[in-house]
């Protein structure tokens, strides 16, 4: 079975969203750059693919990023991946998630993957679009919201389970699929020293816009948005702090919920 | 390419997704603007509710009814949705930013060579008839204005609560389409739906939603936010260090890492308010934040705050409503 990790670097989930003065994008400088928290349960499943099963030949972790996003690539190389392949081209920053999605799967789809797995959104741009796109480029079933799964031993099918908005669902799945995975599945563990050291002995492959055969198709097929005008959130107006014991502040408190903010 | 708008009627077991008729107010909009007409698909099986609540709304309502449509899966809603885009042609498609819609909109927007933004809460269309949507990025910390190409089909995922749900109102003829599988569609099955919970409802379905933090303390203290719960209709939500401690399952966390609600009212009970959790529910309409100190986050993006001890202001509130 061969297995392929989609990782993106993002800005750590604490960091102070500045905003260029263009609004054209945020400011990228002394923001601190980590792998997707979504994406390291992916690694860790992958991870753990192979250590509870014989058939795993290769684990790759896929990223398309400017060149500091190697360091997303030798984290996952750290905790188990054994190769990465890294997508790296000025040209590749205008494009969109679905554009995304086909310039992955323009690079991937000879290559015999068994399993591809991502995490669940890029916690930058939250638009969850590049899982099931990549599916649909591929022609391949993807499943999201995984809380568990179950390969079969001729790792010719899965079954899956996931919670969404109420319902249980168990999914029959034929593979090669595409899986999301969700927090609550595995905890990717922790990059040694001396791991982050071997990973950088291991191969990582370098493509950039002319490497990839059929580009111009691939991301011409679908999307093309652009991203523009980038503002802090509205302004959430002062809060009123009610003052007072119990007797005071429930009623005050249900009286303002029905008559002013109308939602009771 | 007409000048129509598509709305996708979502429903899981012939209940309409609230939200669908959220998105009836753009589509509205829109079709104003352009003099297109408003259409909802339904498609599933056993869909007569739905067909009739939502063909009060709109212009014009096409059913795509299968056995094979009972349960969700991507790809089946996919092929279904590009066989209701092929026979209506719209300049636009619009869906909830549920789970169901965001897990779909891609394939679709792939299969039928459009463009995408997800959870949306403002569309426009420019003078230049160019068509952009709103939408939040970095986990609520900014937003952004997304762009569409003037000559694609242009898909959005509306977050729910960003419109008001829209009065009722449109002639709503119904037709149907008969459904045509595609090849490979099968790779995907679904075998088993249960309800989860009986009545509990998920936090991603509740208009409100009472959320509690560490500071429970415990599983057996959480009954008093579901005793609240009950009384409010709402669902209960919790932070992670709640969900970490065992006091609540992982289902019911909301945050970057668990789930991203927009309630019309949000309860957070002894929740800090820490950037991830805030991630999860800085969209709710209002928020209250019932926490003893008065300095917590969470006090500071609340509409109303009571700096009380939590086991004192729930029970009473409880008790009051
Ligand atoms: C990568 C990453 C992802 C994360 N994802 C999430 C996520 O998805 N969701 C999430 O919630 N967190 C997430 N976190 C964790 C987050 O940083 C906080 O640790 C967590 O939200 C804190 O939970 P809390 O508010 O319940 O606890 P605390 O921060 O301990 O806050 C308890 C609050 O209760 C108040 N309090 C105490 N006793 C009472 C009382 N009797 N009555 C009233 N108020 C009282 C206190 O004043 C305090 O404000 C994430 C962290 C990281 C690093
Ligand atoms: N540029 C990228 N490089 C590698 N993987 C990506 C990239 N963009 C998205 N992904 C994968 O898709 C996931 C979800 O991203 P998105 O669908 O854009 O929200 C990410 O967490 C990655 O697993």
């Amino acid at each position: 079975m061969k297995i392929l990790v989609l990782v993106k670097q993002v800005p750590d989930s604490t960091t102070n969203i500045k905003i260029l003065p263009d609004a054209s994008d945020i400011d990228r400088g002394g923001v601190k750059m980590v792998v997707n928290p979504f994406d390291e349960f992916a690694i860790e499943l992958a991870v753990q693919l192979r250590e509870k099963r014989s058939d795993v030949e290769t684990i790759t972790a896929l990223t398309v990023g400017p060149a500091t996003a190697a360091d997303a690539l030798r984290t996952a190389l750290a905790v188990g991946c054994d190769d990465a392949i890294h997508l790296q081209d000025d040209s590749f920053a205008d494009l969109d998630e679905l554009q995304i999605a086909g310039l992955i799967a323009a690079v991937v789809r000879d290559r015999g993957y068994d399993l591809i797995l991502r995490g669940k959104q890029e916690i930058d741009l939250d638009s969850g679009q590049v899982g099931p796109a990549l599916g649909e480029y591929l022609g391949l079933p993807h499943v999201g919201a995984l809380v568990q799964v179950e390969i079969a031993d001729d790792a010719g099918s899965l079954q899956a389970r996931r919670r969404i908005e109420g319902a249980d669902e168990v999914l029959d799945v034929r593979l090669p699929a595409v899986l999301t995975i969700e927090k609550g599945l595995v905890e990717m563990r922790y990059p040694s020293l001396p791991n982050l050291m071997k990973a950088k002995k291991k191969p990582v492959e370098v493509l950039s816009a002319g490497d990839v055969a059929g580009l111009a198709e691939a991301t011409s097929a679908a999307g093309g948005t652009k991203m523009s005008e980038l503002s802090p959130p509205p302004e959430r107006p002062p809060g009123k702090v009610l003052s007072g014991d119990v007797a005071e502040t429930v009623p005050k408190l249900l009286r303002l919920l029905r008559e002013e903010a109308k939602v009771l | 390419m007409t000048n129509d708008v598509l709305i996708f009627a979502e429903q899981r077991s012939d209940q309409l997704n609230p939200v669908v008729l959220q998105c009836v107010t753009p589509a509205r909009e829109l079709a104003g603007k352009t003099g297109g007409q408003v259409v909802a698909v339904v498609i599933g099986s056993g869909i007569e509710a739905t067909t009739q609540a939502v063909a009060g709304h709109v212009d014009r309502v096409l059913t795509i009814s299968d056995a094979r449509l009972e349960h969700y899966t991507a790809t089946h809603y996919r092929t279904a949705l590009r066989q209701a885009v092929e026979k209506i042609d719209p300049r636009f498609l619009l869906m909830p930013a549920s789970f169901m819609g965001r897990d779909v909109s891609p394939r679709v927007a792939v299969a039928c060579g459009a463009g995408l933004a997800t959870d949306v809460v403002e569309l426009t269309l420019g003078d230049d008839n160019a068509l952009s949507a709103r939408r939040p990025i970095y986990n609520g910390k900014a937003f952004g204005r997304v762009t569409f190409a003037a000559d694609r089909l242009a898909i959005a995922s509306i977050r729910g609560n960003a419109y008001a749900t829209a009065e009722p109102g449109g002639a709503g003829a119904t037709e149907s389409l008969a459904f045509a599988p595609a090849d490979g569609d099968d790779a995907l099955r679904c075998s088993e739906v249960a309800k989860t919970g009986g009545e509990v409802l998920d936090v991603t379905e509740a208009d409100i939603i009472v959320s509690g933090g560490r500071s429970l303390k415990s599983e057996e203290n959480f009954q008093i936010l579901y005793a609240l719960a009950e009384k409010l209709g709402a669902a209960v939500g919790a932070s992670r260090a709640a969900c970490d401690a065992g006091y609540q399952p992982h289902s019911r966390q909301v945050g970057l890492t668990g789930k991203t609600v927009t309630p019309k009212l949000y309860i957070a009970c002894g929740i800090s308010g820490a950037i991830q959790h805030l991630a999860g529910m800085r969209g709710s309409k209002v928020i209250v934040a019932i926490n003893t100190d008065p300095e917590a986050p969470m006090c500071k993006v609340a509409d109303y705050v009571i700096n009380d001890d939590l086991f004192n202001v729930v029970p009473a509130l409880t008790e009051a409503c």
